[in-house]
């Protein structure tokens, strides 16, 4: 699946997207998934109640199961206006 | 419904002009209009809108579709803005068309609470070498709640 991150999440992990090989069953499983890689990861996941997340671009939360799901998108709170 | 997110900038008088142009029967119409404001003492240079292509139309097209399911509303539009803007530049503007003020009025006001946490817009402010990531209010996510 497509794992996409947005404004100081994707400064902290260093790129917009990583195309992911993984059987989370869930958004938080992916999570502990990806805080394994490196501790760029580790840092950019570090508090996930500063953190959204959206699945197929729906907002959700971090115990969504993630079958079948094609993108998984992490943010920070949004503040448009 | 209207709802365009875009780089470029918009003509405010020329897009509200021509909302009014295609409503019938509308006896109110409402425009409010978010613009860059320097908070840092005049030393902010840009300030950069980041979104999420795809999600950001849908999530704008949802709000909208509330807020038309709430309010007797006629028509709406929503345009905002991503990039680089610079102070006193117009980021977003939305309108209501609807036959009485009280809905365009309330429904502008629902469109704005949500498409500030709702929507997924991000703001960074540069001044000078200095670059910081605006952090949502606590009262933005608050404001939800008398909706």
């Amino acid at each position: 699946m497509d794992v996409l991150y947005f404004a100081w999440v994707r400064e902290r992990v260093g790129r917009p997207k990583d195309k992911v090989e993984t059987n989370a069953a869930t958004v938080r499983d992916l999570v502990n998934e990806l805080r394994e890689r490196e501790e760029r990861y580790a840092a950019a996941f570090g508090d996930l109640d500063a953190l959204r997340v959206a699945v197929d671009q729906e907002l959700t939360d971090f115990d969504a199961p993630l079958k079948d799901a094609r993108e998984v998108a992490f943010f920070p709170p949004m503040t448009g206006g | 419904m209207d709802i365009r997110v875009q780089e470029a900038p918009f003509d405010l008088g020329a897009e509200a002009n021509a909302f009014a142009a295609k409503q019938t029967g509308m006896g109110a119409l409402v425009t409010f209009t978010g613009i860059v404001r320097d908070l840092n003492d005049g030393d902010l240079d840009v300030m950069e809108i980041e979104h999420y292509p795809g999600m950001t139309e849908k999530a704008i097209e949802k709000i909208a579709k509330e807020a038309l399911s709430r309010w007797t509303l006629g028509d709406i539009l929503v345009i905002h803005r991503y990039g680089k803007l610079h102070p006193d530049e117009v980021i977003m503007m939305v309108a209501t068309a609807a036959p009485h003020r009280a809905d365009a009025f309330q429904g502008a006001e629902f469109l704005m609470d949500f498409l500030k946490s709702r929507a997924p817009f991000w703001k960074k402010e540069v001044s000078g070498t200095a670059a910081d990531w605006v952090a949502a209010k606590d009262e933005d996510e608050d404001a939800l709640s008398r909706w």
